[in-house]
């Protein structure tokens, strides 16, 4: 542990229990600044329980989570946001009654010192932030998010996340709904936010995509760590066989390698 | 399109911006199930014509200031509907809190009783209680998580034994204090009426020119200037002929303080639920109270002050019905349709009640609709049967021009 570098954020032995289901079983988890950090898993595996836990939606029932190395209790979404933690949901959390612009900055509004909204800098930014992201199908941010292509809905949920200054982003499944070109856009956007010195957690079912842009990859299996193997030393074979039997180590609970 | 040359794009962003595009863009929206205002203006035009072939007294100055003390109550209590109904709740209990709120404003000015306050005390005590019973419910509906719908029927009946217990004996309580009289059924002198028309031009002009130049100045997409122009000139218009009307009318011509207030309230009431954070996040909890929750929005805190806007909302409109009646008995306090007619005036006002979709303006245009009507029907001289099958029959045909159109929209959305 000394030598390594310093996780940014860490998760040890987090555990989560919806009534009888344990969808988070004494789970460890950390990822690095500059890293791309894979988050791969079955269906049910966890995956978006263990954002949720960190995002503040819901509270852990056992465990630690560190923030720069330091324990932090995250009661809320905005404790998350305040750490810097920004997330892109699978289900995306946009409002369909809003324009993008207002889903942009929903709950961060730019205002005046009387709670008024300042709308042309929220405008500008919106813009310039979606021309940054490649984001041209969009014919005006003034339109309602109902009115948007499920691939688009899901680049304004991915242009969210990096309208701030962060140091931790997680995309669930930010590709799942996009075509080729918009994929390539989000996969370019991942390697760039790491390159700019963010720690980056990517959840996919793709593993071309994932083997693509990340530097390690941590497996879960039913709630359960199975490993994290760095993308050199692994090959797809290995996880699929990780993500669907789990390897011996993590079949007893006690052994943390 | 790769070959388009930026000034075609240019080109293309202008066009956008032109009448005919807007004209387009439209009637686009208006087959997709954004209807917008078309509905009202339908619904206006076509009561005035249906009374007016009726009955001659209702084209006249002095029915329109009636008219207005009569919508004055309603109105005001479905600004309060336009914030419950876009958090995608309902709350049942103003039209009796109206009526609890008649009851404490006649009640804290009664003359040699030890609580007999100041007009304007009392009045705050008033809306004081509305608040109260509105914080108390939005609080249940918040932390507990029972659906407003109960809640608030069972804030209806506790307002309504309240109501009982305290007119019990007697069964009316008289209004002698001026101050509160003056709310309902003060006339502001012609020249006064003049100069608010002028008031409320200068505002209107610049509220809509200062957005208009902060766009510009952003580099922002402004809308077409011609259309800005056209709209700001309708509304002043239409306030300098309101004034011009009543101005007209006999025996006490003048624009009713309480017209004034109505105004006032929307104005304000619309400008939160638009300009403000608080109101961003009111129609964010109504759109995806899930995605506001996650975008840090204290869902919680936004639902109880909703509730209490509700709460204040009824107990002012209580206060002006209380006001225009010079007192409060057991058969004004909140019964009858005040509820239903307050509601209604929401949603024909365009907002919808499954939540995050409508205007407070709506609330002035549907209590306009709603005012003609029972106006109308008095003149007429129908029964209390028709008024009623009338008012629940509108409210059935808004609901449903509600549900139809958001399938449209659905439908159209993706
Ligand atoms: N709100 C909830 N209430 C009850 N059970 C839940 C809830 N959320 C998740 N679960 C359960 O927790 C487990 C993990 O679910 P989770 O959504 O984290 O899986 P996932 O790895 O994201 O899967 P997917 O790849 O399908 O998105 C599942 O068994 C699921 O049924
Ligand atoms: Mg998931």
């Amino acid at each position: 542990m000394n030598g390594t570098p310093r996780a940014t954020l860490e998760l040890r032995g987090v555990s989560k229990n919806f009534g009888s289901v344990q969808a988070l079983r004494e789970v460890d988890f950390e990822v690095r600044d500059g890293e791309v950090m894979a988050l791969v898993g079955d269906n049910g595996a966890g995956k978006s329980t263990l954002i949720k836990c960190v995002a503040g939606i819901y509270s852990i029932d056992d465990g630690q989570i560190l923030f720069d190395g330091k324990p932090v209790t995250i009661h809320g979404p905005k404790d998350a946001a305040k750490l810097g933690i920004e997330v892109v949901y699978q289900d995306l959390a946009l409002c369909d009654n809003l324009d993008v612009v207002q889903n942009m900055y929903l709950g961060r509004e730019a205002r005046d010192p009387i709670f008024r909204l300042r709308e042309a800098p929220m405008e500008q930014r919106t813009a310039e932030t979606l021309k940054s992201l490649s984001v041209t199908t969009i014919r005006s941010v003034r339109q309602p998010v109902a009115t948007l292509s499920g691939g688009q809905r899901q680049s304004i949920a991915v242009a969210r996340a990096v309208l701030w200054n962060n140091r931790v982003v997680f995309l669930d499944e930010p590709t799942a709904a996009l075509g080729v070109a918009q994929t390539r856009q989000v996969l370019d956007l991942v390697t760039r936010l790491a390159e700019q010195g963010l720690a980056v957690v990517l959840v996919s079912h793709n593993l071309v995509d994932v083997f693509e842009v990340a530097t390690r990859i941590s497996v879960l299996r039913l709630g359960r760590n199975v490993g994290v193997y760095e993308k050199g030393k692994t090959n797809q074979q290995e996880i699929v066989e990780a993500i669907t039997f789990g390897t011996p180590a993590a079949e007893e609970p006690g052994v943390v390698a | 399109m790769s070959s388009a040359a930026p000034a075609e794009i240019q080109a293309a962003a202008e066009d956008q911006d032109s009448i005919a595009a807007i004209v387009r863009a439209r009637w686009a929206a208006i087959r997709s199930g954004d209807v917008g205002s078309l509905p009202v203006i339908i619904g206006i035009v076509a009561i005035t014509l249906f009374f007016s072939s009726k009955t001659s007294i209702f084209f006249t100055a002095v029915n329109f200031q009636n008219l207005i003390g009569q919508m004055a109550g309603p109105t005001v209590i479905a600004i309060g509907v336009v914030f419950v109904l876009l958090i995608g709740e309902i709350d049942l209990s103003i039209g009796f809190l109206s009526g609890l709120a008649g009851v404490a404003v006649a009640y804290y000015q009664q003359a040699g009783t030890g609580h007999d306050y100041p007009g304007l005390i009392a009045l705050a005590l008033a809306i004081l209680t509305g608040i109260v019973v509105g914080f108390t419910q939005g609080s249940i509906v918040a932390f507990i998580g029972v659906p407003s719908f109960v809640v608030t029927l069972a804030g209806l009946l506790i307002c309504q034994g309240l109501i009982l217990k305290i007119l019990g004996t007697e069964g009316v309580i008289g209004i002698q204090d001026k101050q509160i009289n003056d709310i309902a059924n003060y006339v502001l002198s012609p020249n006064t009426g003049w100069a608010v028309a002028i008031i409320f031009t200068v505002m209107l002009a610049a509220a809509a020119f200062g957005s208009y130049f902060n766009r510009r100045r952003a580099g922002l997409p402004t809308g077409n200037v011609v259309l800005t122009v056209v709209r700001v000139a309708f509304f002043a218009g239409l306030a300098f002929a309101a004034v011009h009307v009543c101005n007209q009318a006999q025996p006490r011509p003048g624009v009713p303080l309480v017209g004034l207030i109505v105004v006032f309230l929307v104005v304000l009431a619309g400008y939160v639920a638009g300009r403000t954070t608080f109101g961003r996040h009111v129609y964010a909890v109504g759109g995806n109270a899930e995605a506001a929750r996650r975008a840090g929005i204290n869902v919680k805190l936004i639902r109880i002050l909703v509730f209490m806007i509700s709460g204040a909302m009824a107990a002012m409109g209580g206060v002006i019905l209380a006001s225009r009646l010079n007192g409060i008995s057991l058969e004004s306090a909140g019964g009858g349709t005040i509820l239903l007619d307050s509601i209604s005036a929401a949603v024909i006002g365009g907002v919808s009640l499954f939540g995050g979709r409508g205007r407070v303006s709506g609330a002035l245009f549907g209590g306009l609709i709603i005012g003609m009507i029972a106006n109308g029907i008095d003149l007429v001289g129908y029964t209390d049967a028709i008024k009623l099958i009338t008012t629940g029959a509108i409210l059935l045909a808004a609901v449903t021009l509600d549900t139809v159109l958001r399938r449209r929209q659905a439908a159209a959305g993706r």
